[in-house]
């Protein structure tokens, strides 16, 4: 059962993924790649992440593709923006690389040696888990984020102000 | 139980796809996406090993991953506008201000 749900939601995942790369249109990209989120989310579940699934729904999938699409419409490429020229070197190059990386990535996945996942206790990655981990052990890792995200949240407007005065 | 190599090798092959998106598409915005796609990717790596080891840190990572994806995400779009507004487009081979 447990497989079966994997595949399914592997097979999406790197459909929708794909689908993203090759679209020419993108709104119908940025759509792809939300179902490219919610796909990984059904396997953060399957991992027991449960807080973590909610959160990557509601900030990826949510939030941060909201702000992509935003961009994508207010921009509003026209049909010759949209399709730039396409060149061929660069393009066979680059899944090249890709996939000569992924034979690479492969070999060194199969030598290591497959953990036995222990079965682990309710409590495992629930808000509760998570919030303790994180006002204790990580305390500094979360306060710097907080400091991050303000910095991005003061550099994403005065970026994108129209001038400075 | 799904093996733990198994979401390592979906992981890698999520990633790889992102790298060839980064490397082969022009339109900006879709670059951007693909670099999402990449940190997603990796995010599911930490997880898979959270799982398999036991240990939570690995969530504590990917939480602090997707805070830094969104400020990513909300600095670059709002470098794109900017781009575009002097620019009038978002093809990142005519963005070569800044080359040699």
């Amino acid at each position: 059962m447990e497989q079966a749900v994997f595949y399914v939601f592997a097979a999406i995942a790197l459909g929708s993924s794909l689908a993203m790369v090759v679209q020419r249109n993108p709104v119908a990209a940025a759509m792809n790649l939300v179902l490219t989120m919610f796909s990984l989310a059904a396997l953060f579940v399957l991992l027991q992440a449960h807080f973590l699934a909610v959160i990557q729904l509601l900030v990826y999938a949510g939030a941060v593709m909201v702000l992509f699409l935003f961009v994508i419409m207010f921009l509003n490429l026209t049909e010759d923006q949209m399709m730039p020229g396409r060149r061929s070197i660069l393009h066979v190059a680059g899944v090249a690389l890709a996939i000569y990386a992924l034979f690479q990535l492969r070999a060194l996945i199969q030598r290591t040696p497959p953990v036995s996942a222990k079965p682990v206790d309710a409590a495992f990655g629930t808000t509760k888990a998570i919030g303790r981990l994180l006002f204790s052990d990580y305390l500094l890792p979360f306060e710097i984020t907080s400091v991050l995200i303000l910095a991005a949240i003061v550099g994403a407007v005065v970026l994108a102000k129209r001038r400075l005065d | 139980m799904v093996p733990t190599n198994h979401y390592l090798m979906l992981s890698a092959v999520l990633f790889l796809i992102g790298v060839a998106g980064v490397l082969t598409r022009r339109n900006a915005i879709i670059v951007l996406m693909c670099v999402e796609l990449m940190l997603n990717a990796v995010n599911l790596s930490f997880l898979a090993f959270a799982r398999a080891l036991g240990d939570m840190g690995g969530h504590v990572f990917v939480f602090v991953v997707i805070a830094v994806a969104a400020a990513e995400a909300a600095v670059g779009l709002a470098i794109l506008l900017a781009v575009f507004r002097n620019k009038q487009t978002v093809n990142i081979d005519e963005l070569n201000l800044m080359r040699w």
